[in-house]
């Protein structure tokens, strides 16, 4: 390296550094429109949302796309069939899944080494490929529109019992043969030494299963027809496609309010929320 | 499979049975035992998993439509799959959509890494969480968000680009643009979660290495191009399967956005699933082509699979 390059480093490595902070702001902006985009329209008087030419921010701010989202759809009943359907499938599956993955990490039983191949096959079908005969089976229950053929199909899932199984493995056989030294159950084993010490694993797969079923819009479409039954992702596709006449705003104002809950987590937990996302979407 | 998983440790051996009594009782129990803890998962999965399995399989051998009589058709559905030009179309799609998505995903979501890894940048935090938050945007509300940013009237960006001297028109019903950006929309939504697999690929790069080649006198071009993109090459062909296999499943945005239009030219394999087995009830065929979309996605886990699983056994 010649003289002169060494005495022009240093300003061509600040140089290098203002163009990465250049080009990180306009990624972050371009990440961050669409969602100033649906909280400013959600707080924009209708006649601003359409005039031209159009505006970021609002002029004037009102809280009555807020409302009238309520009035378009049921919109109350939503949020709960929302929290209802994606809480409902975590905590099933959590349950279920943690049980199952018990019993292939810790009990020694005929069959296991099988039953558990069949499980990480299982986990390359995507759920497109079996919904018709899993909703004619719905149906031929008579779930169609309840929480029960929401959340039934869901509430076991080959990839949870896999990445909770690998998790138990990863825990000392100590802490559970003292307890089977003591005469514990494996129950009890399972209920008061394992699960208190999967906690981190038991989040890491809540969190993921949670935004997952909260984010899903072919499934409640398929299991749900009656628009009381929706989730607020799937009800509110009820008002776009053609002759589709409701306010950008009122849209805006409702996809805010599905966005908020797990923009809230993710603010709140970001380490533990994209750790859970990265770890568990890796299957 | 996973870089992260943590590892099985050896498979457990039960103790000897104490006292000399025999193991076969002990087994059974055991067997009974694991049962009772599976039994509410093995009843699921049996029921919502496997059973549809087979099912979907006898299906498409059939012209069911859900009810009254089916009858045998033997291999006449999936003839339709590889003859009928409407699904032919709808393959081709979702191989343009994967070819749009897949590798534009990938590349900005390395780049972005690369940018958040750079020990110079300051405010990491922050761009990291900005670059992430799109990722709990749902597809169907980031699907509304852009429709309306790119509305050719009231839209935001088509005013900006206007002011920019560029005329985007009515993107969405234009049949050449609608389908990169319905294939946009999935990138926005997606990178941020190929990029943060890409940050934990390159914390497992030793710094011992980039310190040598300092040493050695490597710029920062030379590090990147001659180790931090050979070492990364590993996560680089994970993100690049599972991506191409969301690819594959390709639905939300464009139900929201197009409804497969305009002139089919957004139509993806899934959304002719759902529109011949729940607006048709063609279950038949829907099934048919299920069982095409699950032996691509099946080809594609089993290249990750053989490919993974052989280097998980080296890094050992």
């Amino acid at each position: 390296m010649t003289a002169t390059g060494f005495l022009r480093r240093p300003r061509r490595v600040h140089a290098a550094s203002v163009m990465l902070v250049i080009g990180m702001l306009l990624a972050a902006a371009a990440a961050l429109l669409p969602i100033a985009i649906i909280v400013f329209t959600a707080f924009k008087p209708i006649a601003e949302v359409n005039a031209y030419p159009p505006t970021l921010v609002p002029g004037q701010w009102t809280l009555e796309n807020f409302s009238r989202i309520f009035d378009e759809l049921p919109f109350a009943r939503l949020i709960l069939n929302s929290i209802v359907f994606a809480g409902g499938v975590t905590l099933f599956a959590l349950a279920f899944d943690s049980l199952a993955a018990y019993a292939l990490a810790r009990i020694d039983f005929r069959g296991s080494r099988v039953l558990l191949i069949a499980i990480i096959a299982s986990l390359m079908i995507p759920f497109q490929a079996t919904l018709i005969p899993i909703y004619q089976l719905v149906a031929d229950l008579g779930w169609v529109n309840t929480f029960a053929g929401l959340i039934a199909p869901r509430a076991a899932d080959a990839f949870g019992i896999f990445f909770l199984r690998q998790f138990f493995l990863s825990l000392p056989r100590d802490l559970d043969n003292a307890a089977r030294i003591d005469g514990a159950s494996e129950f009890r084993i399972f209920r008061s030494v394992i699960l208190p010490n999967a906690v981190p694993a038991l989040l890491t797969l809540g969190i993921f299963t949670f935004v997952n079923n909260w984010n899903d819009l072919l499934w409640p479409l398929v299991f749900t027809t009656d628009a009381e039954m929706g989730t607020i992702t799937s009800g509110l596709t009820l008002l776009t496609g053609p002759g589709g006449i409701i306010p950008q705003g009122v849209m805006m104002a409702g996809s805010l309010i599905a966005v908020l809950p797990l923009a809230v987590m993710f603010l709140m937990i970001q380490r533990r929320f994209i750790e859970s996302v990265a770890t568990t979407g890796m299957k | 499979m996973s870089i992260t998983l943590p590892k099985p440790a050896a498979r457990y051996r039960p103790p000897a049975p104490l006292g000399g009594r025999r193991a076969g009782p002990r087994r059974s129990r055991r067997s009974i035992l694991a049962l009772l803890f599976l039994a509410p998962a093995l009843v699921l999965l049996g029921a919502f998993v496997a059973w549809p399995m087979l099912s979907a399989f006898r299906l498409s051998f059939t012209d069911s439509s859900g009810f009254g009589r089916e009858s045998w058709i033997g291999l006449d559905n999936y003839t339709r799959v590889f003859t009928d030009p409407a699904v032919l179309r709808a393959l081709g799609n979702t191989a343009l959509y994967a070819g749009l998505f897949t590798p534009t995903a990938v590349i900005v979501a390395l780049v972005l890494a690369l940018a958040l890894n750079h020990p110079r940048l300051p405010l990491r935090g922050a761009f990291r969480t900005a670059l992430f938050l799109p990722f709990v945007v749902s597809l169907a509300v980031a699907a509304f968000a852009w429709s309306y940013l790119l509305d050719p009237q009231i839209g935001l960006l088509n005013y900006w680009l206007r002011g920019a001297g560029i005329q985007l028109g009515n993107v969405l019903q234009d049949p050449a643009l609608a389908m990169p950006t319905v294939a946009l929309v999935a990138v926005w939504k997606n990178f941020g979660f190929y990029m943060v697999i890409f940050i934990a690929g390159l914390q497992e790069i030793p710094g011992s290495i980039r310190e040598a080649a300092v040493v050695d006198g490597a710029n920062a071009w030379q590090r990147l191009v001659h180790i931090t993109l050979p070492m990364l090459s590993n996560t680089f062909a994970f993100v690049l399967i599972v991506a191409l296999i969301a690819a594959l499943q390709a639905f939300d945005q464009i139900y929201v956005m197009t409804g497969g239009g305009p002139f089919g030219s957004t139509q993806t394999i899934v959304m002719e699933i759902y529109e011949s087995g729940f607006r048709e009830l063609e279950l038949g065929f829907a099934s048919a082509l299920s069982y095409v979309l699950l032996a691509i996605t099946l080809l594609l886990s089993l290249v990750q699979f053989v490919f993974f699983g052989r280097r998980e056994r080296d890094a050992q």
